[in-house]
């Protein structure tokens, strides 16, 4: 576990100054030091910036926590089009992370972008923004044209001989262009369908070119690692999970908000310390720690240290890292049927398990909350969760089965319960 | 038995219940000699479709682009887009009912998504997206939807007003954000995304 509690890292890597005013400035953004990372990655070799990404052990911070560097080796070397998406659909809910980042910090993301580009031998960029963050999309837009202006971005970036270009993508809104696949499809004007993997973006992703996919925060977090060194980054966090990471934490919380923590922290730091815990008098019943597709903790979980593999190790994940905090006020049944429902708007449809599913499973909801269920449903609905995980293209589906089975698991009296007196009421 | 609305969850399409048409000629792509599409727009998708190596790769900038000039993606608005783009009005109308922003019916010019997502409803969401929708009542001018989660948890409970994020919202909120967008002011300045500092204690300026 980790000797620092957050209160006590002096340093933010990507939080630093970030409400300076002007920050989104290429002006202050420099005076603070911007660009200067990739000024050092330009002077370095392609592979040496890829050492250091390898070396930082840096874990995608979307939601798989994949770890970047072996995802940019994954890339086929040659000469031919490469391509660089930035996902920056952030619709996972709880979410909202990168959101401030490229609202306060637009060059920052860039600056990753270029740098993640040049070690990649990707020439073309493409961040791809859901369509709700009008304002971040704007920012980004201008802070583009500036980059651009400077020769940080476009032809022989400052006289090197690397070049890439970058288009903002604004997206319309659906969750499911989140997901890599549906990500590429509907950035070639399709609807957000998930493609099958394999083929993995890395080899046949864009336009079936070679890909690399990495979320805002990942590559937000690129140029501190060109800054302090691969090897100084992974001596933050914890051995798995190096780094620091920020937190998205919502619900019943009296200081809602980002964070940026160093990962292995006990949650309770997190949910207590910074966001203050629910309103007095209240406890907490349950919580999200990765986004709502994680399967839930509950009060008792609270000293488990926040990073990948902890969470793993506890049944659940990391995700985004969004904590949605639910207090005991709230009746368990809500949040599932909040959660399925969600999933059920979302799924695109393509496969059966996920479509069928989470119709049934708020289906199945609705009838226990108006008190048509028999105990049966319970395990029925259970084993329904279990035959979407893994049956399909995409975790759409996994991603409500998750949540949805650990709360069948963990508050099965709680649900037997509500459905007894429901179906009192109705009789 | 009760009959069960087959399509009734998730599907967006409009017509899903309408019998086809089997004699009609199949769709082509509408004639510049034509079709009139406003300049602007003209110039505007051009723009978005120089920017890809694949043109095709615009569609989605170029409907947000038609549904501004039109107030939805009325089949005018297709057909304007399919011309310039060479595509046929069945593509674009497949790509746009996949997604939440594309409007297929007319709907308000000033758009109020309320987040009903769960952490926005935990903090009563449910309960102001009611009251939106009950002040706004039959206003032409309005579009109140309730919206998936919009990324915004940290003011919950919030909405997006014409793409300004404003929140936390309070039940008695509602009057004074329809008057603001009625009298095409800035939506409740004081609760603005634009202007919420960061939560970390230790970010600083």
């Amino acid at each position: 576990m980790r000797p620092n509690p957050p209160d006590r890292m002096t340093d933010r890597l990507l939080f630093d100054h970030i409400d300076e005013p002007g920050l989104n400035t290429l002006e202050v953004y420099q005076r603070r030091g911007g660009y200067e990372a990739l000024r050092k990655a330009l002077s370095m070799p392609p592979e040496a910036v890829l050492h250091e990404l390898e070396a930082s052990c840096l874990r995608g911070r979307g939601g798989a926590g994949f770890q970047m560097g072996k995802k940019v080796s994954f890339l086929p070397k040659g000469g031919m089009d490469k391509y660089l998406v930035c996902n920056a659909d952030e619709s996972e809910p709880g979410t909202f992370k990168d959101r401030e980042l490229m609202q306060k910090s637009p060059h920052m993301l860039i600056e990753g972008i270029v740098i993640a580009a040049h070690a990649a031998g990707a020439t073309r960029s493409f961040i791809y923004i859901r369509g709700e963050y009008v304002l971040q999309a704007d920012i980004l837009d201008a802070a583009l044209a500036e980059a651009r202006a400077a020769g940080f971005v476009g032809e022989r970036i400052l006289g090197s001989d690397t070049s890439l270009s970058m288009v903002v993508h604004r997206g319309a809104g659906a969750y499911i262009c989140g997901e890599e696949t549906g990500l590429l499809d509907s950035l070639e004007g399709k609807r957000g369908n998930p493609r099958l993997k394999p083929p993995f973006p890395a080899n046949q992703g864009l336009y079936q070119g070679p890909t690399l996919i990495n979320n805002v925060e990942t590559l937000c977090t690129v140029p501190s690692i060109l800054r302090i060194g691969g090897d100084e980054y992974a001596k933050l966090g914890v051995a798995t999970s190096t780094g620091t990471k920020l937190v998205s934490i919502s619900g019943h919380v009296q200081r809602p908000g980002n964070y940026e923590i160093e990962l292995g922290i006990p949650s309770r730091e997190i949910i207590y310390g910074l966001a203050g815990g629910p309103p007095e008098g209240r406890t907490v019943k349950c919580w999200f720690p990765g986004g709502s597709s994680s399967p839930v903790l509950t009060g008792d979980d609270l000293d488990i240290p926040y990073d990948f593999d902890s969470m793993a190790k506890a049944g659940t994940m990391l995700g985004s890292g969004a904590i949605i905090v639910v207090d005991d006020s709230t009746p368990i049944l809500d949040v599932a049927l909040k959660v399925a429902k969600f999933y059920r708007h979302e799924s695109c449809g393509k496969c059966t398990p996920c479509r069928e599913g989470t119709n049934w499973t708020v289906t199945m909801l609705e009838r226990i909350d108006a008190g048509e269920a028999t105990p049966m449903d319970l395990e029925i609905m259970a084993s329904v969760q279990e035959h979407i995980i893994g049956n399909c293209l995409c975790v759409l589906g996994d991603a409500m089965a998750m949540p949805i089975g650990s709360i069948i698991a963990k508050f099965k009296d709680e649900l037997e319960a509500h459905m007894a007196s429901k179906r009192l009421v109705a009789a | 038995m009760s009959t069960v609305p087959r399509f009734a969850h998730g599907s967006r399409v409009p017509g899903w219940d309408m019998a086809a048409d089997l004699d009609k000629d199949p769709a082509t792509v509408p004639d510049p000699a034509t079709t009139s599409v406003p300049e602007e727009l003209r110039a505007d998708i051009e723009g978005h479709m120089a920017l890809y190596p694949d043109p095709r790769s615009a569609i989605l900038p170029a409907l947000e682009a038609a549904q501004r000039v039109h107030g939805w993606c009325s089949p005018e608005a297709i057909d304007q887009v399919a011309c310039v783009m060479r595509l046929t009005p069945a593509e674009l109308v497949a790509v746009a009912t996949f997604y939440d922003m594309l409007e297929t019916t007319p709907v308000g010019r000033h758009s109020v998504y309320v987040c009903t997502n769960i952490s926005c409803s935990l903090c009563g969401a449910d309960e102001l997206y009611e009251a939106m929708r009950v002040a706004a009542g039959d206003d032409p001018e309005f579009n109140v939807r309730s919206f998936e989660c919009l990324g915004a948890c940290d003011i919950a409970p919030m909405a997006s007003v014409d793409g300004a994020y404003v929140g936390p919202l309070a039940l008695s909120d509602v009057p004074q954000l329809l008057e603001d967008i009625r009298a095409g002011r800035e939506v409740l300045p004081e609760k603005q995304l634009a202007r919420r500092a960061c939560a970390d204690p230790g970010a600083g300026s």
